[in-house]
């Protein structure tokens, strides 16, 4: 049986468990709702939850294990002959799948018989043409080995199926029975209730925990996958990037590292006196007519999506600064895509970041401050340079701190302006490329997951991880205190 | 200098210096102050004049994507190619490969030129049919396969121009640069020229954009944002569907229930810094759990918005925490003081005031995701080339499709300047889609904002 | 000193430091001070009483135009400072609030060292030539504060640690340091405990041998215990000003006799 259909039983035996539980609980009062420990709706809502939670967690847990375990076992069911390594082996088993479900679909469609299906075999059909008359494409012609697991895998997913309904309903009646035994009226129907739903609200929070856990777990073990075919050091401290799928890559990320610090630290060039400036303007001088017209317009700029920003830099700055910079002009520039044209997009990008941050920061500083200096005779200049910013200079180092860490984990205004290759050069106008956009290619491309090419990516994710969690923890540390100081 | 000044001073005189004359430190004190208040002029300056380069930019190169030219074409269906053995049978006629109809085409532009009494330099019809998109042929053969009783007349289609044509006349392609092109000779842009005098040759709003799918790298004129768009739909239905009760559930429980302690503080300090993390680790994550460990397919809208999900929830978990702490406790204990318990008081209370804030955090958080690109090319939702629209709900969340910053993407790097002109148009919905979504959020703030 | 019988005489002897004539000042729609004369004396503490929200803030925050700050606020009238219009176009503000300084009601010493808040005002309105006149305009504005002792071993400690009385002290030496010759005091001790305001009080009329003082302080007593003249302010008006034992003990107005006996405010 399908899992949607699973599901809907599940939803319709936890509606009978509600609208029963209800009516048992009253009919144990006597009719009077009265005489129930719980309002009647909680007597319901407890059968219903006991029906529905159990089983869907269980249908769920099932949904995802099936397939590994699966995998798993008929991973052994291929001969070690038909593949070279895990990439290869990884492949094959997609192979195994798709035959799989295309013969799933073919019986389905009634192309195959269940009979013919379950006897098919290498010798006397071809496979594949059976299975693309019924819109699945193979590679290849079908090996009588990947067919045995093929037939394996499907035998093993129709079993589990059955197994899986089995266990998903017998739970579901089970807490159907439970809460038909609760439905009376002594029962503590809302306590109960309350229990499980605060049991599922820990379990909501708990996802950000598991979130970040996820994040790590599938950073470190591929990075550690990593650093099984090629060596750490020489991943942190080369000095070349040149990845060739053939085999005999140098993977350093001290040129990809060395591009996204350049690109970061011209956006924060461009990002945080004008931001900082803006910011002191619209706080300290603006009316407020100018005020609540160009605040919420600086802000429209942090609504872009990054990949509006990564095509502005790619048709228009980057042309822009080619004209300016390039052979025609002064001779600098040998494309469009270079570190100047990403980080300066990655600067405006970043402008509202660092204004609006420093306008909350600049408006926590408090008036009296202002008013002791104004007092004294300073100009509105000096009071900001030397009373208003001295004071907010925590609360701002934290918000630049930010700022520098959305720069280096930017990833589409890199990959669409910065450039392809990895250089360690100090001109600005050359192409460089950033430790994001080598995560995406070498993710898109068509290398394996098994490859030191690929999983390169990883480690490549783990760095950017580790940096950006550095700098996030120590600026928003930073802005806490800063903004207890003022409390 | 006060004490010697101080008794016997006659009232009507300073007592030291004028105030009515600025002594020459002030000059310079003021000097810099107004060089101050212009620096933050023009940095506020400098950033409107960004958000309008770059809105302008927008709008002048994605403009032209709406609008595409059409050839006028009066097509003899003739039977003797289309269907030999008579008999109208669908089957025989979709044996008739594309390319059985380029022949039709030739001789209705030949026919086109000499109504309109154009000399045509060119012998060949293949050389002639340069000027209309490769898409002309699929969709005559639709035409008459969806309705046969046709064959053996005259029909008149508004085909697709090629994109060098409909770049000509959008000023994209000039003749010069056809010098090195091998897809179209100037002698070609002759003909257009007089074809367009002459009516049979026009530029109009292009529906199929909005509504059309992607198409092959060859046919830019051909290409569509529809098809993403719907997979973008179906990614935030996900991210909707899980994110909002996930989001409360999580909020509500911090917020209300939470004791402090060393598990709940580890836990907003992981939310505060998933807020932080970039985008394309999510994607390593999506690629990793989703993809790799649990095998769901891949390019799928399910699992773009299961990344996009958990990406968004710490934002909603953020902006959701903030308005539930903006009900007064007053409430609270207002409900708790006629015997309700804390779970009655926050379900019934608490989360009612405070759901036009929930939703304004969930729309904006939905808005970010629409936008967000970086995770969707780790999961492979880039490089696909959506084509077909899916068949129903449930293959619109599981088959394979792009989304509309993907599919931007995707066109910004095929090399023809056609497809930039897409991309930016692209772009122009996308910009569309997340103003609405904005606006939505400033409205309902607006509207139901409580000051307590 | 307050008992002293020839504190009439030595009063009507001083100069005019500030003389306001018909003054209005207006927030957005809100009259907030209506047709206010008053001339303020030199050498003379003068306090401003009256209930809360009468105007009195306000007032003194005319006399050196810090009203500026307040975008919605306008003012009319003239108010004269040695004869010279403040409000005049040709009047910046800058140097007006260089001759008038002004404590606030809580103390706000900048963060930075106690060093340094003292060396602010002379800094920027370029009083010291080297760093010797500097130490020794800190060292006597420190003094003048009457709090010299208590922080000349720590010049180099920031100036939010200290107590509040002492942040307050801080703060009336910071605006000593810029030699002004008007000092205005906003409430300056309504955030003190008894002991510190003592010590402030104590300050003040120290301060009137050098400076014009005006004070707006909530309690009568204070007013009684500092001041020589007194102005009462009720609902914007300038009700009554004159001598401050003739104010206490001999009100003319009848909304005068009613504050001091506290039957409003």
């Amino acid at each position: 049986m399908p899992a949607t259909w699973i599901f809907l039983i599940v939803l319709a035996l936890s509606a009978t468990g509600y609208l029963l539980g209800r009516r048992r609980a009253l009919v144990s009062a006597g009719g009077d709702s009265r005489h129930l420990h719980s309002l009647p709706a909680y007597y319901g809502s407890n059968a219903a939850l006991l029906v529905s939670v159990p089983a869907l967690l269980a249908l769920v847990l099932w949904l995802f294990a099936q397939p590994m375990v699966i995998q798993n076992r008929v991973e052994h069911l291929v001969p070690e002959t038909s593949y070279a390594n895990e990439g290869e082996l990884s492949l094959v088993m997609s192979d195994v799948r798709r035959i799989a479900e295309g013969l799933d679909l073919a019986v389905e469609q009634g192309a195959m018989t269940e009979a013919e299906a379950t006897d098919i075999r290498v010798e006397t059909t071809n496979i594949r043409d059976r299975l693309g008359a019924v819109g699945v494409a193979l590679g290849s012609d079908v090996e009588a080995p990947i067919l045995v697991a093929a037939k394996a895998w499907r035998e093993m997913n129709a079993t589990g199926n059955m197994i899986r309904t089995g266990v998903v309903l017998l739970i579901a009646l089970a807490g159907f029975g439970l809460g038909m035994v609760r439905a009376d009226k002594d029962f503590r129907a809302r306590n109960s209730v309350e229990k499980v739903i605060l049991a599922l609200l820990i379990l909501a929070a708990s996802l950000a925990i598991l979130t970040t856990v996820g994040i790590i777990a599938s950073l470190l073990f591929n990075t550690i996958e990593f650093f099984k075919l090629y060596p750490a050091l020489d991943f942190f401290f080369g000095l070349t990037w040149a990845p060739s799928f053939g085999g005999g890559s140098e993977l350093g990320i001290l040129p990809l590292l060395w591009g996204t610090l350049y690109i970061s630290v011209i956006a924060l060039a461009v990002a945080v006196p004008i931001g900082l400036f803006a910011a002191v303007y619209l706080s300290e001088y603006a009316s407020s007519t100018v005020r609540s017209f160009a605040k919420p317009m600086i802000e429209v700029l942090a609504g872009i999506p990054t990949i509006v920003y990564g095509l502005f830099a790619l048709l228009t700055v980057g042309p822009m600064l080619f004209q300016a910079f390039g052979p025609d002009g002064a001779g600098w520039m040998g494309g469009g895509r270079a570190v100047m044209t990403a980080g300066l997009v990655m600067g405006i990008m970043l402008i509202p970041f660092v204004s609006s941050l420093s306008d909350d920061i600049i408006n926590a500083v408090p008036q009296a401050m202002r008013d002791g200096s104004l007092g004294l005779g300073a100009t509105k200049s000096e009071t900001v340079k030397q009373v208003v910013l001295p004071a907010a200079l925590p609360g701002i180092v934290g918000a630049i701190l930010l700022a520098a860490s959305r720069a280096i984990g930017e990833t589409m205004i890199v990959v669409l302006g910065a450039g392809a290759a990895a250089r360690l050069s100090m001109n600005p106008f050359e192409a460089m490329t950033t430790v994001t956009a080598k995560i995406v290619s070498q993710l898109t491309g068509d290398a394996d997951f098994a490859s030191p090419e690929a999983l390169v990516a990883f480690a490549l994710g783990m760095t950017l991880f580790v940096i950006t969690l550095c700098l996030n923890v120590f600026a928003l540390w930073i802005v806490r205190k800063y903004r207890e100081q003022y409390e | 200098m006060t004490d010697a000044t101080a008794s016997g001073a006659a009232p009507q005189k300073p007592a030291s210096g004028s105030l009515l004359e600025l002594d020459a430190r002030t000059k310079r004190r003021n000097a810099a102050e107004a060089r101050f208040k212009f620096y933050g002029m023009a940095a506020v300056g400098i950033g409107l004049l960004f958000l309008v380069l770059l809105l302008v930019s927008i709008v002048r190169n994605g403009v032209p994507a709406y609008t595409q030219t059409f050839i006028s074409l009066p097509v003899e269906l003739q039977a003797e190619k289309l269907d030999k053995n008579g008999n109208r049978d669908p089957e025989e006629i979709k044996k008739v490969s594309t390319f059985g109809y380029n022949p039709l085409i030739d001789q209705a532009l030949f026919r086109v030129l000499e109504e309109n009494g154009v000399e045509s330099p060119f012998e060949k019809g293949a050389d002639l049919r340069k000027m209309v998109s490769a898409s002309a042929a699929a969709e005559i053969r639709d035409y008459v396969i969806a309705n046969p009783e046709k064959i053996g007349e005259t029909v008149s289609f508004r085909v697709l121009a090629s994109s060098r044509v409909d770049g000509y006349l959008k000023g994209r392609v000039t003749r010069e640069d056809l010098a090195r092109d091998k897809n179209l000779d100037a002698e070609h842009l002759d003909i257009i020229d007089q074809l367009k005098e002459a009516g049979a040759v026009a530029r109009t709003f292009n529906w199929s954009f909005i509504l059309g799918a992607d198409a092959s790298e060859s046919r830019p004129e051909q290409a569509g944002i529809g098809v993403s768009m719907l997979g973008s739909l179906f990614m935030m239905l996900v991210v909707l569907l899980l994110s909002l009760p996930i989001g409360v559930a999580a909020s509500i429980y911090l917020e209300e229930f939470a004791p402090k302690n060393v598990w709940t503080d580890l836990i907003e300090v992981n939310i505060s810094n998933l807020a932080a993390v970039p985008s394309i680790v999510f994607g390593i994550l999506g690629l990793a759990v989703f993809i790799q460990f649990m095998h769901l397919p891949q390019s799928a809208p399910l699992v773009g918005g299961l990344v996009l999900t958990l990406m968004t929830l710490p934002t909603i978990i953020i902006s959701t925490r903030a308005s539930l702490k903006s009900v007064p406790p007053s409430i609270r204990d207002a409900a708790l003081g006629v015997g309700a318990s804390k779970m009655q008081s926050v379900f019934h209370h608490v989360l009612p005031l405070a759901m036009p804030g929930i939703l304004t955090g969930t729309i904006i958080g939905l808005a970010q995701a629409l936008g967000e690109t970086a995770p969707l090319l780790l999961i492979g939702m880039v490089g696909y080339i959506a084509s077909n629209y899916p068949d129903g709900v449930a293959s619109g969340f599981l088959d394979p499709n792009s989304a509309m910053p993907a599919q931007i993407y995707e066109w910004a790097k095929r090399a023809d300047p056609a497809y930039y002109e897409r991309a930016w148009g692209g772009i122009i919905i996308l910009l569309l889609f997340l103003m609405t979504m904005n606006i939505i959020a400033v409205i309902l703030r607006r509207r139901f904002e409580r000051r307590w | 000193m307050y008992d002293s019988p020839s504190l009439e005489n030595e009063v009507t002897d001083k100069a005019i430091k500030i003389a306001a004539d018909k003054v209005q000042v207006f927030y957005g729609d809100t009259h907030a001070i209506k047709d206010v004369d008053v001339q303020i004396q030199d050498k003379t503490v003068t306090a401003f009483i009256g209930p809360s929200g009468c105007g009195k803030s306000t007032f003194l925050r005319c006399l050196n135009r810090m009203n500026d700050t307040i975008d919605i606020c306008r003012v009319q009238g003239q108010i004269l400072l040695d004869g010279e219009d403040i409000y005049d176009k040709r009047v910046d503000p800058v140097q007006l609030r260089a001759k008038v300084g002004m404590v606030f009601q809580k103390p706000n010493p900048f963060p930075k060292s106690i060093y340094d808040n003292i060396a602010y005002g002379p800094r920027i309105h370029g009083l010291a030539k080297s760093k010797a006149d500097l130490d020794v305009i800190v060292e006597k504005s420190l003094r003048r504060g009457a709090i010299w002792d208590e922080v000349k071993d720590r010049l180099h400690a920031p100036g939010t640690g200290l107590s509040g009385g002492q942040q307050q002290r801080l703060c009336i030496a910071r605006a000593v340091a810029t030699e002004p010759e008007v000092l205005l005091m906003d409430e300056p001790c309504s955030a003190l405990d008894p002991i510190a305001t003592g010590q402030v009080e104590e300050l003040i009329d120290e301060l009137r041998d050098s400076y014009s003082v005006v004070i707006v302080t909530h309690s009568m007593q204070q007013a009684a215990r500092v001041s020589q003249k007194t102005a009462f302010f009720h609902l914007g008006n300038l009700v009554e000003y004159g001598e401050t034992s003739q104010i206490f003990t001999n009100p003319v107005d009848p909304r005068t006799e009613s504050y001091i006996t506290g039957r409003i405010g």
